[in-house]
């Protein structure tokens, strides 16, 4: 059985454990690097990403996540996940783990006032829309080589894309009950193991 | 922004407090304690004028914060930015929302401007949080739209006593109408003075249906972990952080235990040579009407 880490050290893991458990799927709260160890993906939860960061620094989970990016083993990132997988940032804070061809800019669609719902296409898991939850949400300002753009709003922002076992999205899938994207981060992981074999 | 299909939804007012989980949020009252906060890891702060050990000394009539101070705090950090209205006072938050605020507390740390009446909170697209001692509280501060609720504990004391029972008050109750017969919640939700629809969301849950932090009283890594395995997702720190001998440590220390609130060994390391905790207060000693918490209803 598939066996899928959560980063736990702020955010909102919970929500991503409850959609993967309802899937079947075992998962692992992951603080600490050892936790890294045994699992075949690993999700990026939403939460303050400069928080995120400053715990993976103080910990040494940075290194270790990068290595295991490097093993080919898929990882998703939403909001402050897609902030924390991209190579750099329009603002000088928090220092990202530089594993995507991406540059973010936080915060991008304003304050909280400006947090909106908006559906979106996503060819990738097929109708209906899917109900998109930006709070607070990153923007994608470059997206460079072997960027795969998987969903884009009314306004043309990119806001799902995936580089080869990397997905990142801009939205929060785990704050509502449409499991889909989460089962196609699964799928990400079965095809990766079935490669490895 | 264009094409957005709805702003100020429940979603997004409620899925604010899910991404703030798991963290500290820190009273601030200047540009550079908001960056020293950010530095030290907080998932937000809250602008105020005075911390409440000084609202507490100062005595008097306690309001908003001059919004030229909201404005730098906000313009000082990226972290979402909260800050204070007095209970009922309409205006306050609707000046508080237009100063772009992620986040109003409508807070019984200042003088109620209203004993009968909260803030309407459905009104708003600015997501609120309010204090709750029992489950009733925070259910009836739930019916009127708040996205998030906070347990008040004693503000400004240092003392962890009332948060720990206003948590225990609330999760506790939370656990019985669980293992209540669906029959008996009418009732209940009578005597605790809660929506109907509320208690029967919770029977069926186990849970509130917002994001639920603690506050007033942490004052050291140990209380937020204690509060942490209580059941709680998250801490407001008040007065604790800089009405301590060194802030910027302290800070550090209580977002670290707040994420390793299990792991006693780390939290042993993380609350060495931290200096002294704020000077407390016995809240046994204290006159009701020198309490906050039982300010609102």
């Amino acid at each position: 059985m598939l066996k899928i880490g959560i980063l736990a050290v702020q955010g909102d893991f919970a929500e991503h454990k409850l959609m993967l458990t309802n899937l079947d799927v075992n998962t692992v709260e992951v603080r600490l690097p050892n936790q890294l160890e045994n699992i075949d993906g690993l999700i990026i939860p939403g939460g303050e990403s400069t928080t995120i960061v400053q715990l993976l620094d103080i910990f040494d989970i940075k290194n270790a996540i990068v290595k295991k990016a490097e093993t080919g083993m898929p990882i998703w990132g939403t909001c402050a996940g897609m902030i924390i997988l991209a190579s750099s940032l329009t603002d000088s804070r928090p220092t990202p783990l530089n594993l995507m061809n991406t540059v973010v800019s936080r915060n991008a669609f304003g304050r909280q006032i400006d947090s909106f719902e908006e559906d979106i296409k996503i060819d990738a898991i097929g109708e209906p829309k899917y109900r998109g939850i930006f709070i607070r949400a990153p923007m994608f300002v470059e997206i460079g080589k072997n960027v795969e753009v998987l969903a884009k709003l009314k306004n043309n922002k990119a806001v799902l894309v995936r580089q080869k076992n990397l997905l990142a999205s801009s939205f929060h899938p785990e704050l509502t009950s449409d499991t889909r994207i989460h089962e196609y981060f699964i799928k990400m992981i079965e095809n990766q193991i079935q490669n490895k074999k | 922004m264009a094409d957005n299909n709805s702003t100020g939804t429940w979603e997004v007012k409620s899925g604010l407090a899910q991404m703030l989980k798991g963290g500290v949020i820190m009273d601030v009252v200047t540009a550079d304690q908001a960056k020293i906060a950010e530095d030290a890891g907080a998932c937000s702060v809250m602008a105020l004028e005075r911390v409440p050990s000084d609202i507490r000394k100062d005595g008097g009539v306690a309001r908003m914060s001059d919004p030229t101070k909201i404005v730098e705090i906000t313009e000082a950090v990226t972290i979402p930015v909260m800050a204070k209205c007095r209970i009922g006072h309409f205006v306050e938050a609707q000046i508080l929302e237009s100063l772009g605020v992620d986040y109003i507390d409508e807070s019984e740390v200042l003088t109620p401007a209203d004993e009968n009446n909260h803030v309407n909170k459905n009104d708003f697209k600015v997501p609120f949080v309010c204090g709750a001692r029992n489950l009733g509280e925070a259910l009836r501060r739930i019916g009127e739209g708040a996205a998030m609720i906070r347990t008040k504990g004693e503000a400004g004391t240092g003392n962890i006593v009332e948060a720990v029972r206003h948590a225990r008050s609330v999760l506790g109750e939370i656990k019985r109408i669980q293992n209540m017969d669906e029959i008996e919640l009418m009732a209940l939700a009578r005597d605790l003075q809660a929506p109907f629809e509320l208690v029967k969301n919770i029977h069926k849950t186990g849970k509130l249906p917002v994001v639920n932090f603690a506050a007033g009283g942490i004052a050291s890594p140990a209380d937020a972990a204690l509060m942490m395995q209580i059941g709680v997702e998250g801490v407001f720190v008040g007065s604790g952080i800089f009405k301590s001998s060194e802030p910027q440590k302290m800070a550090n220390a209580i977002v670290k235990a707040t994420t390793h609130y299990n792991d006693p060994k780390l939290i042993a390391e993380i609350s060495k040579g931290l200096g002294d905790a704020m000077p407390g207060l016995d809240v046994r000693t204290m006159p009701e009407e020198e309490q906050l918490s039982v300010r609102g209803w």
